[in-house]
């Protein structure tokens, strides 16, 4: 396949899983904010939320004061924020775009299809009453888009690449929402606030569509611990980071090139440590240096397999 | 609904009656109510921006992607005809391949006074680097786009050949296919010759071409990349073909051969169906600032290590000024009386052509010699006074830029307009295959002009296009 391609396909993954990350990250600080407990902290935790995500120097250049409701809008509308949903929505389809001989027309449709209908709803922007039906719109789109890839793309390289990218997003964006929660627990125990541990870990569960899951596998009661070891390590959720890297991994052995066994490795031992690794091994100094990491990993992965195999320059 | 208008219209005789082979078209079209009809044309407009059947507009920002108007009232051929009109066509297309041949071999055309060397070579269409070299089966022009019209009582006139890079065909598949989703009934009532094979042809007309003694030809389309206005279209035959489309970028010259680069390394290219302008293939030979080529292309070519698709320097043969002398070309090389006929034209390099243009410009089409896409045109029996006084003054300038044809009136069409369903000016491009043999999908583009009382088709103007249908009985 040509790198070219492989490059867009790539890419194509990635925006389209951002656009779902985002919309998710979103969803759960939005009903964090709602909770009692939370109110207080509403902007600290907004502040958080951009600050994890690499966009705090982004959003200062765009608006004065931090509100609630202008964050939502640069996060979701933006066209100015390159990481915003309906960025990520025009990204997928732009790189859709440049390659929609080498994909299948049912996804080509798709992608373009969405990028038009949000386009549509963006200059209605949001009240407080459809944050909820425009998260759920877009992770409707991308359980469509999923669908559409699963029952008509060839199998070939182009559908590795597009794996690869979309579980690197996920790696990465999965983390963040972690990192994000870790550092509102710390600002909400500065403010001598005591809340309840149900709430918010249960709303990062169901963030992550995990949360019936959690509670059929675990048997137990909503606790930091035992949902950090849950998002992290389970095999078979979905969205674990543990099955992301496995994701990565096995679609990455299937693309190998003659350069690319170092990158090949990099990723396996990821796999591996994750795979028969626990908390206490993985994360000696804490879940937050473990996390930090594991951004670090996936960012030298992305770059190297950017050289071994989609023509980037070192 | 408004009557046919004059001159002559596809569906109706002069004086009033449905031609046959529209009969049961006709029909059909008397019982749909125009609540249907319009229905439906909102449908195909709502389908062609999902599934982005569009075009770049040059000089809009990006993302105005533009629909290229569809109307769903079909153009229909009878079969016989189709038979009159494809065989003219081969027979054009062959005489024009063995033109360019000619020119950049023996140049007997010139030796036996058909042209004058300055008209060759003096014209920026010329390619001094195809001197001398052979190429695969000796075919140049390995896609052609004829564009036909239909004047007078109904004969069919070339009015232009299209030997570099026509686009167009991406149109004729995909309006067939949402004709056939909007109204498959339609084709349940009439036999009409499917056209879905063309990019199958295409890519048989392509390996045919490959250099000599390589079994399994790698193929490529090289575009200019997902900003040129016919990018739709380059995608879309790489993808129904099922091969790589590729940008300059992708491709690279070493130890003479042309290689794409790929995931798993440097692949060989043996044929490329380039969809860029001779003057951007190669950096190294051409236009050196251009980043849509490949340095070192043109010497793989002209050793022979690959096929190009059109041939560097098609362009000589499809020159408005070189167009006056098909004709004479088809008698001179395959000896045949032409089928086909030219659209009478007066060349203003020639004293007294100049003068009777002159005397008569508001009567005439006055074109640029090395214009395209309706651009540099003048419509006398449209324009106003000034147009009319800026145009004299350009000829003046230089007339061995321009040539002059009669106001053609080009044949109708019943078309779904604002208004109902009215008659508008049409042409067609068929697009002619050659390799091995010479081959045409039954049909082409026809192309319609919106306005009522305009001549001019291009999409870029404001055109639509429409299914053609050759009917097989």
């Amino acid at each position: 396949m040509l790198s070219r391609t492989a490059d867009h396909v790539y890419w194509l993954g990635r925006y389209a899983e951002r656009a779902e990350e985002i919309a998710r990250t979103l969803d759960v600080q939005y009903r964090l904010s709602l909770l009692p407990h939370e109110r207080s902290s509403d902007s600290v935790g907004w502040a958080i939320v951009l600050r994890t995500l690499g966009l705090e120097a982004a959003y200062a250049g765009r608006h004065e004061r931090l509100e609630p409701h202008r964050v939502l809008d640069f996060l979701a509308f933006d066209a100015d924020n390159p990481s915003s949903i309906l960025s990520c929505l025009r990204a997928a389809r732009e790189n859709a775009r440049a390659v929609r001989g080498a994909i299948s027309s049912e996804m080509w449709e798709t992608f373009n299809s969405t990028w038009l209908e949000a386009r549509a709803q963006a200059p209605s922007r949001f009240t407080a009453l459809n944050v909820a039906e425009f998260v759920d719109w877009v992770k409707y789109r991308a359980h469509l888009a999923r669908g559409v890839v699963l029952a008509s793309m060839l199998r070939d390289e182009g559908y590795h690449f597009m794996q690869i990218g979309t579980f690197l997003e996920r790696t990465d964006s999965v983390a963040r929402l972690l990192l994000i929660r870790i550092a509102c627990e710390a600002a909400a125990s500065e403010n001598g606030a005591v809340a309840h541990d149900y709430y918010p870990w249960s709303v990062l569960l169901r963030g992550l569509s995990a949360f019936e899951s959690f509670r059929r596998v675990s048997r137990d009661s909503v606790r930091p611990q035992r949902v950090m070891e849950f998002v992290i390590l389970h095999r078979d959720v979905p969205r674990s980071i543990y099955r992301s890297a496995n994701l990565v991994y096995e679609n990455l052995q299937a693309v190998a090139n003659a350069q690319s066994g170092e990158t090949e490795r990099r990723a396996g031992l990821l796999h591996a440590e994750l795979r028969f690794g626990t908390m206490a091994t993985l994360a000696p100094r804490g879940d937050e240096r473990f996390l930090r990491d594991l951004l670090a990993r996936t960012a030298d992965l992305s770059d190297r397999i950017g050289r071994d195999f989609l023509g980037h320059v070192a | 609904m408004e009557r046919p208008a004059l001159p002559c219209d596809e569906m109706y005789t002069a004086d009033g009656h449905v031609r046959p082979h529209y009969a049961v078209y006709a029909d059909w079209l008397t019982r749909q109510a125009d609540d249907t009809l319009r229905r439906k044309r909102a449908e195909a407009d709502s389908l062609f921006h999902r599934v982005g059947i569009t075009f770049a507009v040059y000089g809009e920002q990006d993302g105005n992607e533009r629909l290229i108007p569809f109307d769903i009232v079909p153009r229909i051929l009878s079969a016989e005809e189709w038979r009159r009109l494809a065989d003219g066509l081969r027979q054009r297309v062959r005489a024009l391949n063995a033109f360019i041949g000619d020119i950049y071999h023996g140049q007997e055309i010139l030796a036996a006074g058909l042209l004058t060397p300055e008209q060759v070579f003096c014209n920026p269409q010329y390619r001094p680097e195809m001197q001398g070299m052979d190429v695969p089966g000796g075919i140049y022009a390995h896609i052609a786009g004829i564009d036909v019209v239909r004047a007078g009582a109904g004969e069919f006139y070339v009015l232009e050949d299209n030997l570099r890079v026509p686009s167009g065909v991406s149109y004729m598949l995909e309006d067939r296919k949402m004709m056939m989703r909007l109204f498959p009934e339609l084709f349940s009532l009439n036999r009409v010759a499917p056209v879905e094979h063309y990019p199958d042809r295409l890519l048989e007309n392509l390996a045919s071409v490959a250099p000599a003694g390589v079994a399994d030809p790698t193929v490529v389309v090289l575009t200019p990349g997902a900003h040129n206005s016919a990018y739709f279209e380059h995608a879309f035959l790489a993808q129904q073909m099922g091969v790589e489309l590729v940008e300059g970028q992708d491709l690279i010259v070493r130890d003479g051969f042309v290689y794409m680069r790929t995931t798993q390394g440097p692949r060989r290219v043996d044929v490329i169906y380039r969809r860029i302008d001779d003057d951007f293939v190669d950096p190294l030979v051409f236009r050196p600032d251009s980043v849509l080529g490949v340095p070192g292309l043109m010497a793989a070519y002209r050793a022979g290590r690959v096929t190009v698709a059109n041939a560097l320097g098609t362009g000589i043969a499809d020159d408005k000024s070189i167009y006056p002398y098909v004709p004479e070309m088809i008698r001179f090389y395959l000896g045949e009386a032409p089928l086909l006929e030219n659209v009478p034209t007066r060349i203003l390099r020639r004293k007294d052509d100049l003068a009777y243009t002159l005397a008569h410009l508001d009567e005439l089409v006055v074109k640029e010699v090395h214009g395209s896409g309706g651009y540099g045109m003048l419509v006398g029996p449209a324009a106003s006074e000034a147009e009319l006084e800026d145009f004299r003054l350009r000829i003046l300038a230089a007339p061995e830029k321009y040539i002059a044809q009669p106001t053609l009136a080009l044949s109708t069409c019943p078309t779904f307009v604002e208004q109902g369903v009215a008659p508008r000016h049409i042409d067609l491009r068929p697009f002619v295959l050659s390799g091995r043999e010479v081959t045409i999908v039954p049909g082409g583009l026809t192309r319609v002009a919106l306005r009522a009382g305009s001549l001019v088709v291009n999409s870029s103007q404001g055109g639509g296009t429409k299914d053609t249908w050759v009917l097989e009985s």
